[in-house]
């Protein structure tokens, strides 16, 4: 299980660091395997630090992230190295994550030799080929390429295949189908959702309502680092109790009912980031499973 | 009739070959009417949007003709093209931030840019404070740079600057796709109040994301590989859909409300052809459930109740002959 206890991020802005900007403040909850997690937010609400958090690339100001009952902070060496064989994230622009003058076998090549020295070559093709499967990828078809002859999707599932053969028990993806065609996200989401019920923890970062509304089996609603509302993803979309996430809710465009038309407003007040960093809100448990920030 | 393509053609000069973003595609836009163009990355949209008021130096001219309000725009020549631009034909791009001058503030940037243009700015000031407002921005924005505003609020003085001339015909390629919810679903109203106050005739808004097209276009076109699927309004695609293609992109759309738990959505399988050497016939054979011998051969654009669609078994079949659910696997 992958816990957050109360975990803020503050970073230092400005020239010498004089200012500091609250990016996450006091967030908790919990991943399980097989569980997929949303965290929704508009830009600057603090999802993708979280994200990164997790995955370690930034520290905690304050509050701890644990695994099974272990804090990563605390993790050094071949303790850092079991963890990221169980946590790996992928994220958004699938054509930056790539090395392009690496063909995609010698990517997986570097995962035999760095993480798996001891397996032989054979079996390390049979892997190879069962997490290719896992993803519906062909071999023939991606692994003899370069990073520029494949598609978007093509090399969002080939992240999510190396992050398979790792052995992987949780997986931060941050954004993964926003820049991806139509016609090709809905297939890396229902392959997120394949994962998820071989028992994969999944969390999900998004903007995006409908597609977290799709998959998640949990939703967080993140505004300015806090968590505005959080609970069962049937409860959270179909019953919003905060005001922000009701606002969310009714600006998505969908597909058979129009927006109603309240004239040309800009974003009001209350989105724009507090100038301090007030307390976070409290969270209220307004049923099972289906909390909502009382401000 | 406020816009008449016909038969247009652009293509990219690589060292391959030419690229035939745009092979022969024909349309109107209607006085008034908000179209909107949706198709998958590379299928010539936002190569026609670039086409309409500047091609840059990749770009070629192949053939075609374009007429704003009667009158031919000679897109191939840059300089013919001066007379138009801004004038009659304004684009409001994807990154309103490369659309700002960054070392300028906004008001003496659009002084500079209407004296470039020979336009009295003493006269028009009091009508772009007025615009600004109805945008909900304060006049003091134009004291401010384009680094003090955010994406929201560059994006909607972009669209006050672009339609300040009140042109014909408006172009807003992806001007929501990089923005949050909120915000997009005001930028998008402020498409239509345009419309409706005459700032502009008639728009084209591009956009991949066809839930947004739902919500302001009245009609929407779908492109595919470099030539026009389907034209219908927006309501007839969104709920009716002809083409396989557009049938497909609709029903792949996740929505809020669906869950991949109640109802698993697929997507299509493949990927568009490329542009360097197209197949001949359908350019959708290859992904189509549909597809018949028949199809070796360009489907021919057939108009009828208001629809124009580009294919064989769906032009040819009345509605209720046509398969409820296409299977996409």
């Amino acid at each position: 299980m992958l816990t957050l206890d109360h975990v803020s991020k503050t970073y230092q802005i400005g020239s010498f660091g004089r200012g500091s900007l609250a990016a996450v403040r006091d967030v908790s909850f919990e991943l399980q395997p097989g569980q997929v997690l949303s965290l929704i937010g508009e830009s600057g609400s603090g999802k993708s630090t979280i994200g990164r958090m997790v995955l370690r690339l930034l520290r905690p100001t304050s509050g701890s992230i644990t695994h099974d009952e272990g804090d990563i902070a605390q993790l050094h060496g071949h303790e850092l190295k079991e963890y990221y064989r169980r946590v790996q994230g992928v994220f958004q622009d699938p054509f930056s994550s790539y090395n392009p003058i690496f063909k995609a076998d010698r990517i997986f090549g570097m995962v035999h030799t760095e993480f798996f020295p001891h397996v032989s070559d054979d079996e390390w093709r049979d892997r190879l080929d069962n997490a290719l499967e896992s993803v519906s990828l062909n071999r023939d078809d991606v692994l003899h390429k370069y990073p520029h002859q494949l598609s978007g999707g093509q090399l969002q599932r080939l992240l999510v295949a190396r992050a398979l053969l790792l052995e992987i028990r949780y997986l931060v993806a941050d954004e993964i189908i926003s820049m991806l065609d139509a016609s090709t996200r809905i297939d890396v989401l229902n392959l997120l959702a394949d994962l998820k019920d071989r028992g994969l923890g999944v969390l999900f970062i998004t903007h995006d309502l409908s597609l977290g509304n799709y998959i998640s089996d949990t939703t967080l609603i993140l505004r300015h680092g806090c968590v505005v509302e959080m609970g069962a993803t049937e409860k959270v979309f179909g019953d919003p109790r905060h005001p922000y996430t009701q606002n969310l809710l009714a600006s998505v465009p969908l597909l058979h009912e129009k927006w109603r038309r309240e004239g040309v407003v800009g974003p009001s007040a209350a989105t724009r980031p507090p100038e301090q960093a007030a307390e976070a809100p409290q969270l209220v448990r307004v049923e099972d499973d289906h909390l909502v920030a009382a401000d | 009739m406020a816009l008449h393509v016909d038969d247009l053609r652009v293509y990219y000069r690589t060292l391959a070959g030419d690229v035939k973003a745009l092979d022969g595609v024909t349309f109107d836009v209607a006085d008034g009417e908000i179209m909107g163009l949706a198709g998958e990355s590379g299928c010539g949209k936002s190569t026609l949007a670039k086409g309409l008021v500047r091609l840059d130096g990749r770009m070629r001219y192949v053939g075609g003709h374009v007429l704003l309000d009667g009158e031919e725009l000679p897109i191939w020549d840059d300089e013919a093209m001066n007379r138009f631009r801004f004038r009659e034909v304004s684009i409001v791009p994807q990154y309103a931030m490369s659309a700002l001058n960054p070392i300028r503030k906004v008001g003496r940037m659009i002084h500079e840019l209407l004296r470039a243009r020979g336009v009295p700015a003493n006269g028009i000031q009091q009508e772009l404070e007025r615009r600004l407002e109805l945008v909900g921005l304060d006049r003091s924005v134009l004291g401010l740079y384009p680094i003090e505003l955010s994406g929201g609020m560059k994006q909607r003085v972009v669209m006050v600057i672009s339609t300040l001339l009140d042109p014909s015909l408006l172009i807003a390629d992806e001007i929501t796709s990089a923005l949050d919810v909120s915000t997009q679903k005001a930028v998008a109203e402020t498409l239509v109040e345009f419309r409706d106050r005459g700032f502009v005739k008639s728009m084209i808004v591009i956009t991949h994301d066809i839930a947004v097209l739902y919500q302001v276009a009245d009609t929407i076109l779908v492109m595919y590989a470099g030539k026009l699927a389907e034209k219908a309004p927006a309501d007839e695609i969104v709920s009716n859909p002809r083409h396989p293609y557009t049938r497909l992109l609709v029903s792949s759309l996740p929505e809020v409300g669906v869950r991949y738990t109640d109802k698993q959505l697929l997507g299509i399988p493949g990927r568009p052809p490329s542009l360097l050497e197209p197949p001949t016939g359908c350019r959708f054979r290859d992904r189509c459930p549909l597809a018949t011998a028949r199809c070796e051969q360009e489907p021919p654009w057939v108009e009828r109740d208001g629809r124009g669609i580009a294919c064989w078994e769906a032009s040819a079949a009345p509605t209720a002959a046509l398969p409820v659910a296409v299977e996409s696997r």
